[in-house]
């Protein structure tokens, strides 16, 4: 059924075993199942431990995903995708999080009254 | 002399790479279409940015703990999940040469896309419905933009993946379609991992605010 040889492989492309594939999937669907049981059934009385617990799994879920189905590591392309990637990683992290902290404190200085509500919702 | 021997010993390996160039076009192929999703993946970064800070902002309409069905949202990430391990099992298939396994677990894959959309445009045309559609609020424009571009990747990847299954059952897995079926299953991968962030910060964690 080959056509010709082919030699791909070679560029250091880590290519997932069925092995690894099968790992990956059932890590994820226990990382995905967790968060979503914790969530539905309330099983704790304060959401911010459950929401602690759900963003913890989903990082975990996130690394799991790059190495098992996106087969990442540091010898593909020389390191580069990875380096693109711990790039992209802390432009995210700038982007979100300053986002979010710039914007709440525009709310906060504009208006106050609303500021203050959502403070004692948290 | 030993000035004189380096700029020949430096230049012989630019020949070397030069007869291996197919090998080499491949390579940088999967560098440049990494270099893509990283840029993908500032596009969501800003949406998901734009969402956090729209979230709170509900203009008096309803929240998320009233319009998300989360038992939905279960289903649409077990139909997504699946379509990720049997587009592994396609790769794996391609490896092997195997041309049908790799039709057959390609197809898979895309009917488990087909029924992820099914299932978002389901949940969209509820949403409208009732009143709850992206006009109603800043937190559902964020929501509907955020989730609705990870939909139209999805859209475009089985549109990708139609268009891979023509080829490879056309052109077999020569090495160009191999070179294919791996920028797909990265592109296929990535928008699984743009989901858990979907599922985590804005339906669960937004039910649970």
């Amino acid at each position: 059924m080959s056509a010709e040889p082919v030699a791909h492989h070679a560029s250091g492309e880590a290519h997932g075993s069925r092995r690894d594939y099968v790992i990956g999937f059932l890590l994820s669907v226990v990382l995905t199942a967790i968060p979503f049981a914790l969530v539905m059934t309330n099983a704790f009385s304060d959401p911010r431990v459950t929401a602690g617990i759900v963003t913890a799994m989903a990082m975990v879920q996130i690394v799991v995903h790059m190495i098992y189905f996106l087969h990442m590591n540091t010898k593909s392309e020389s390191g580069w995708t990875l380096m693109a990637l711990i790039f992209t990683i802390i432009i995210v992290v700038i982007v979100v999080a300053g986002s979010l902290w710039v914007m709440y404190h525009m709310n906060l200085n504009m208006m106050p009254e609303m500021a203050s509500e959502a403070m004692e919702a948290m | 002399m030993a000035e004189a021997t380096i700029p020949p010993g430096a230049e012989a390996p630019m020949f070397y790479e030069l007869d291996e160039h197919h090998h080499d076009a491949g390579s940088s192929t999967m560098l440049g279409f990494w270099m893509y999703l990283m840029s993908d993946c500032l596009i969501f970064a800003m949406l998901f940015a734009c969402y956090g800070v729209y979230s709170g902002s509900l203009a008096g309409g309803p929240g998320p703990q009233e319009l998300f069905d989360l038992k939905l949202v279960a289903v649409n990430t077990a139909m997504l999940l699946l379509s990720s391990i049997t587009y592994g099992f396609a790769m794996i298939a391609a490896g092997e040469q195997n041309k049908g396994a790799t039709l057959g677990w390609l197809a898979a894959t895309g009917l488990f896309g087909l029924a992820f959309l099914g299932i978002e445009l389901y949940e969209f045309s509820h949403l409208i419905h009732e009143g709850a559609g992206p006009w109603r609020s800043a937190f559902l424009s964020g929501f509907f933009t955020l989730v609705g571009t990870h939909g139209l990747h999805v859209t475009f990847g089985i549109i990708w993946l139609v268009v891979l299954m023509v080829q490879v059952s056309r052109g077999g897995l020569i090495a160009a379609n191999q070179r294919r079926l791996q920028c797909l299953s990265l592109f296929w991968h990535f928008l699984d991992v743009v989901w858990i962030g979907v599922f985590t910060f804005v339906y669960l964690l937004g039910v649970l605010r």
